[in-house]
């Protein structure tokens, strides 16, 4: 059976700044993977660059066997046409920090648009399947609400829904709660770990510890453009075998 | 001064500049409509970061918005002709507010382009939207939001720019006012009542504009 995700030698440089020094990393259907690390290991920027939101120069990205982005023809690698990787990007869904809902949309709007224009579901239906994931995040009493009237932690999850809405194969989480006051942030984990627990394949790029600790089935450790450690949650946290990885949960909270 | 005001000859011609206020806002409806298509497309080459559109989008813009539009008007007049480019007067100048409007307007959209944080395209890609779903179904729309303030005025000032149509005869409502003022005398009254005009339809289409201002308010 072929992987779910598959990263090989993932180089990504920002003009003469190398920030992924050659990752790699292998996802079967239904792993829960936490990345860790500091800011600036490039977490962030190995999770952006599964859906193309970031360039890569090196390297190869593969979900379901299906190489992301670029494609190699007579030796030379070149950028996939953009409607192929919009089609792509679809097998993914994104949660980020900052929410990004559109705010000229409500609640059901946001989860309606790729459903309509991407899924090019009626509207009707469309409805219907934004209802029930809003439903799921337990803010289907919200669906007319528009982000400004919404708060931080039910922003993020009307965002969550919109992404879930759409079916991908492979959910990204980019430091979701970090911009959250620190009452909010627990509403979304929850709604992470029921995803989780329904079997959903997901990267998620975190700053909570014991979130990571108890969602994750693996746990992937960045350290300086590379994977500096990874294994099952529990050795991680409780035995780290690096020096980095000991020194980095030594200066983050574990609560 | 022994002047006193006898409104009586300028009510007699006042449907000439009904008539004449109506060619303008026709004048200006026309140009200002195909000035936000050119100002459109000229914002979104503006803002691109390839140089291929940006080049040609910049010069266009500096040229125009660098030239008075009483030149741009009887270049397009009486040199275009020359050049082998034969326009009536109300085509040639329709076209040449249009082409001045699409620079100004392609600077205020701009300006509402470069507001909209660069989450909301990203958020748009991964979801599977392509560059140009996520151009109409979100940053036009918030760009619109964002430049409506601005866009308000920018319209009242184009609209007043039709008056410059006089200078090629073009029978709007300055025009109408000269022909009645010289046919008259009653100079005061006439550009008075001229005056009342512009300032009557210009309230309206701010009145109209914060309409749609509220209309489209994101609620929050």
């Amino acid at each position: 059976m072929t992987n779910l995700l598959e990263i090989r030698d993932l180089h990504k440089r920002y003009g003469t700044v190398e920030v992924l020094k050659g990752v790699d990393c292998s996802m079967r259907q239904g792993d829960v993977i936490s990345i860790i690390g500091s800011s600036g290991s490039g977490k962030t920027t190995m999770l952006r660059c599964i859906n193309m939101l970031e360039e890569f120069q090196g390297g190869t990205i593969s979900i379901d066997g299906q190489e992301i982005g670029y494609e190699t023809v007579g030796g030379v690698r070149r950028r996939k046409p953009e409607r192929e990787i919009a089609r792509q990007r679809a097998l993914t869904g994104m949660a980020f920090q900052q929410f990004n809902l559109f705010p000229h949309m409500t609640a059901a709007g946001n989860v309606m648009l790729g459903l309509v224009k991407v899924k090019k579901m009626s509207r009707d239906e469309a409805r219907g399947l934004a209802e029930k994931w809003l439903d799921r995040v337990g803010l289907l009493s919200r669906k007319d609400h528009y982000p400004g009237q919404l708060s931080g932690g039910q922003q993020q999850r009307v965002a969550i829904a919109r992404a879930i809405a759409m079916n991908p194969k492979l959910m990204l989480f980019d430091e979701v709660t970090s911009a959250l006051d620190p009452e909010l942030v627990n509403e979304v984990l929850q709604v992470i770990k029921g995803l989780a627990e329904d079997g959903m394949s997901m990267l998620i790029v975190t700053h909570e510890m014991r979130f990571a600790y108890e969602v994750s089935s693996r746990v992937i450790f960045m350290n300086q453009g590379r994977i500096g450690e990874e294994g099952n949650p529990r050795e991680m946290f409780l035995k780290p075998k690096t020096e980095r990885l000991a020194e980095f949960l030594k200066t983050s909270t574990f609560n | 001064m022994t002047y006193s005001l006898n409104f009586a000859a300028v009510w007699r011609s006042f449907d000439l500049l009904l008539q004449g206020l109506a060619l303008s806002l026709g004048l200006a409806v026309v140009a200002i409509l195909a000035g936000c298509v050119i100002g459109l497309i000229t914002a979104f080459g503006l803002v691109s970061k390839s140089g291929f559109f940006r080049k040609p989008a910049g010069l266009y813009v500096t040229i125009i918005r660098n030239t008075p539009i009483l030149v741009l008007v009887l270049f397009s007049y009486f040199a275009l002709p020359e050049l082998g480019v034969r326009l009536g007067k109300i085509e040639s100048f329709v076209l040449t507010l249009a082409i001045y409007s699409g620079a100004y307007l392609a600077e205020v959209f701009r300006g509402g382009l470069i507001a909209i944080p660069p989450g909301q395209r990203e958020a748009g890609l991964a979801i599977g939207l392509t560059e140009m779903q996520i151009r109409t179904s979100i940053i036009i729309p918030l760009m619109l939001r964002n430049v409506l303030p601005s866009l308000g005025s920018t319209m009242i000032s184009l609209f007043k720019d039709t008056s410059l149509a006089a200078a090629i005869a073009v029978p709007e409502l300055t025009f109408e006012a000269r022909k009645i003022n010289v046919e008259t005398f009653r100079v005061i009254e006439t550009w008075i009542v001229a005056s009342c005009l512009y300032v009557a339809t210009c309230s309206l289409l701010a009145a109209l504009m914060r309409a749609v201002e509220r209309r489209l308010a994101v609620p929050r």
